[in-house]
This record gives structure tokens, C-alpha cells and sequence, in this order.
């Protein structure tokens, strides 16, 4: 059960096309287990929609959708993912600068769907 | 970062008068001159025309202190292009005719309200496409019950068309599908074959934490890329902008709802306040001439002295 359920997150990824990576991070945990940070979507808004990271640390950004199909997208890490409802998405981001980056929700979710947007500030 | 000194010299012509030499750029052809025939290059010429581009009229849209003429400048828009003592061969919208619904039924009155202002254009050949306000939350549904097919081709007067729908897939992208058709249709055109491709967001990374991109528009360019003699022009970011992507040139319209910043210029994207002392500042269109393999664009105001009585 729970390996078909990897493979479907391997291919998820894979089919996102993405740096995202929702893959085998249940099968090798890291010796110092990764930070969870929990983003849930609704239409039209992130919650929560700021996040602080350090910079080089790797955490993980457990996503889900309270409704519709959505996606988190920071462009500026190269780095997306799908966020479908009923079912959580993982994606590793380790910034390597100090500074704020955007995330959108790049799928196109309805009447609010251009303003579905958050920001990452990056420190040392 | 290597377009940098192209990008310069394009942006000094851009600056002359008003008027773009666009795909200037790709070498004038004598050949246009004896319009009709084969140039001198071997490609297919046509005389040369001109069409007007409008883009991201919004239909539906309402907030007085951004467009407080929202029923308004689409008829003016008309109107405008009605006035010109030339008419244009045809007329395109490249997208977002009108503002997005969550309510289907709604979506379909918008289209239909859209679609009967637009009848008033003295010019009959109109070319639509959807922008992702019109079609990304039922993939072109409706739009298509109004306006057919959201990516097609036609030829006109020697000049190969392309509309290219990078909308109606709520992920923006073109997709697999329409890329292999787009493969397809190139492998039957001429090496110099004149192409102008429409689409409603830019094929290129303009600003994609604005949603100014494609996702897979990157291959599309690399499609185009071997036909020396290319135009884009697209909609979506509600401004004039010129890029260039190797010899492909991109060129932004103005919208005719509202004006958006430049690309990048503040920390979150929203329409532009409307100026009480320059009424429909920033919104306009553009005739766009096919010179040979130059596409001269000269950019339109809307007046607001021009009455949309018709
Ligand atoms: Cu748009
Ligand atoms: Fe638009």
C-alpha cells in the first residue's frame, strides 16, 4: 500500500516536471530529519502565505488542497509542484540566498486565482 | 544575457515615432515590391496588408476606480478601428476577450455580449483566441461554443498564420498535443516561409512569478527556430513590450480594460489605478503591417473624445 502510494508520488513528480521532489523521502530519512512545513491551498489562498527558511536548509513543504486541483510554484528555485485535493504533496527547497522569493498558485483555480500568492523570506 | 546588444539596437528602433520595425531585423526584401510573386529568396510573397491587433478587453469586468468606462472602451475600441480611413485587412484578439466567472452561465453570457459588440466592426475577417480568463476553468469550453477552435492556422496573402493556445490547460502550458501538431505544421512550411504566430501569454520567461511565462513554451520557440523569417505577438500582460528570443521577435499589446505595471517594477501585480486627468491612458491597440519580412507596428490611443456611436 504504502509503496504504491511512493510510486504514484514518484510519478506525480516526475510527471510535474519540476526540481520538486516528492520522492523517497519516506524511504531514506535523513539522519536529522527534515523541517515539515505544512501549506495547505484553498481558492484562493495559501495558508499560510509568508514563510521564513533558512538559507542552505533543506525542509519540506507538505502540501494538500482543501478543494481544487492547484499548484505551488516558486520560479525562482525552478522548483513546482501539484497540489490536488484528498491527497498531501511533498517538495524540497533549499534556498541558497538570503532575500524574499514569490510562490503562485500556477494552475488556474477560479475568479481569485491571480492573486493566490505568497512569499518566502530567505535569512542567514 | 547575450540578446543584450540586439535587444539595444531593436529598442532604439522601437523608439522611432511610434512605429516598431519589428522583424526588420530578419533583412528587408526587395522581392516585396512585385508584390504577388516569388521573392527574390524563393518564398511565397503576397502584396503586402495590414491588420489590427486588439488585445485583453475583459468583458465583464467591473471597478470604477481601475476602468470606470468598463461598459464602454470596447465599443470605443470599436469605434476607433471603425474611424481608421484605411481598414485593416482583418482584425485579431489575442485573448482575454473576456473577464473570468466562476459561474459557466455567466461565462457564456460574457462571450455572447462580447461576441455581439464586436459584430460592429466594419471589418468582417476577425480572428479570436482565448486568453485563460476565457477558457482555463472549463479548457475552452465555452469559448469554443462560441468562437470554434482555440489553436488553428490560416494563410493569408503569402504570410502563414499560427494561433497558438497556451490557456485553455489550467497549468499553462501548450502541451504535448498541440506541440506535435505544431511540429507537423511546420514540416510543411518553406525554410523562408513567413510566419506569424498569435497567443494570448508570452512563449517566453518574462516574468513567471507574475504568470507571465508558458510552461512549455520554450518548445514551441525551439520549433519556430528554424524559419528565419518569425513574428510573435501576444496579449495577456496588458502593456507594449518587445523581446527577442534569438531572431524570433515578441511583441506585447496594450490591453483595452485595464494597464498592468511593467514586468517585475512592484512587489505584487495589480491593475493600474485609472487616471482621471488621462482617461484610458495605457490601454490602445495596434495596426500591424506586413512589409515584406518586416512587420511595422504602429500603436493606437483610445480617445476619450471618440464617441462610440457608430
Ligand atoms: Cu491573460
Ligand atoms: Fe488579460
Amino acid at each position: 500500500m504504502r509503496r504504491a502510494k511512493l510510486i504514484g508520488a514518484t510519478l506525480l513528480a516526475i510527471a510535474a516536471g519540476g526540481v520538486g521532489y516528492a520522492v523517497a523521502w519516506a524511504e531514506a530519512e535523513p539522519a536529522h530529519p527534515l523541517k515539515v512545513i505544512k501549506v495547505s491551498a484553498k481558492r484562493f489562498v495559501f495558508t499560510p502565505n509568508t514563510l521564513t527558511l533558512k538559507k542552505g536548509e533543506t525542509v519540506d513543504i507538505e502540501l494538500s488542497s482543501e478543494d481544487v486541483p492547484m499548484g505551488f510554484n516558486v520560479p525562482d528555485l525552478a522548483s513546482r509542484a501539484d497540489v490536488l485535493p484528498g491527497t498531501t504533496t511533498h517538495l524540497r527547497l533549499t534556498p541558497q540566498k538570503v532575500g524574499t522569493l514569490v510562490f503562485l498558485c500556477d494552475i488556474f483555480c477560479g475568479s481569485g486565482h491571480e492573486d493566490m500568492s505568497g512569499v518566502i523570506t530567505v535569512v542567514e | 544575457m547575450k540578446n543584450n546588444i540586439d535587444r539595444r539596437q531593436f529598442m532604439r528602433l522601437a523608439g522611432m515615432g511610434g512605429v516598431v520595425f519589428a522583424s526588420g531585423l530578419s533583412g528587408f526584401n526587395p522581392a516585396r515590391a512585385l508584390g504577388g510573386t516569388t521573392g527574390s529568396d524563393g518564398s511565397a510573397q503576397g502584396s503586402d496588408f495590414f491588420f489590427v491587433q486588439l488585445s485583453d478587453t475583459h468583458w465583464g469586468f467591473s471597478g470604477p476606480a481601475i476602468n470606470p468606462d468598463a461598459q464602454g472602451t470596447l465599443r470605443k475600441a470599436i469605434a476607433e478601428v471603425n474611424a481608421l480611413s484605411d481598414q485593416p485587412d482583418f482584425v485579431v484578439f489575442t485573448g482575454d476577450l473576456t473577464q473570468t466567472t466562476d459561474d459557466p452561465s455567466e461565462r457564456r453570457r460574457r462571450l455572447a455580449e462580447f461576441k455581439e459588440i464586436v459584430k460592429d466592426l466594419r471589418v468582417k475577417t476577425v480572428r479570436y483566441m482565448p486568453g485563460e480568463h476565457d477558457a482555463a476553468l472549463d479548457r475552452g469550453a465555452a469559448y469554443k461554443e462560441f468562437f470554434g477552435q482555440t489553436h488553428y492556422t490560416f494563410d493569408y496573402e503569402g504570410v502563414h498564420f499560427i494561433v497558438l493556445d497556451n490557456v485553455s490547460d489550467p497549468a499553462a502550458a501548450l502541451g504535448d498535443e498541440q506541440l506535435t501538431w505544431l511540429a507537423q505544421d511546420l514540416s510543411q512550411q518553406d525554410r523562408l516561409q513567413r510566419i506569424v504566430v498569435f497567443t494570448h501569454r508570452p512563449l517566453f520567461d518574462l516574468a513567471p512569478t507574475w504568470d507571465w511565462a508558458t510552461r512549455d513554451g520554450a518548445r514551441a520557440i525551439d520549433l519556430l527556430m528554424p524559419f528565419p523569417h518569425v513574428t510573435v505577438f501576444y496579449g495577456h500582460i496588458h502593456q507594449e513590450h518587445h523581446h527577442l528570443t534569438g531572431h524570433i521577435a515578441h511583441h506585447a499589446a496594450k490591453g483595452l480594460m485595464f494597464a498592468l505595471p511593467a514586468p517585475l517594477s512592484v512587489p505584487k501585480k495589480a491593475p493600474l489605478p485609472w487616471d482621471a486627468a488621462a482617461p484610458y491612458k495605457g490601454l490602445g491597440f495596434r495596426e500591424i503591417e506586413q512589409d515584406g519580412h518586416s512587420n511595422p507596428i504602429t500603436e493606437l490611443p483610445i480617445s476619450a473624445t471618440r464617441t462610440a456611436l457608430l
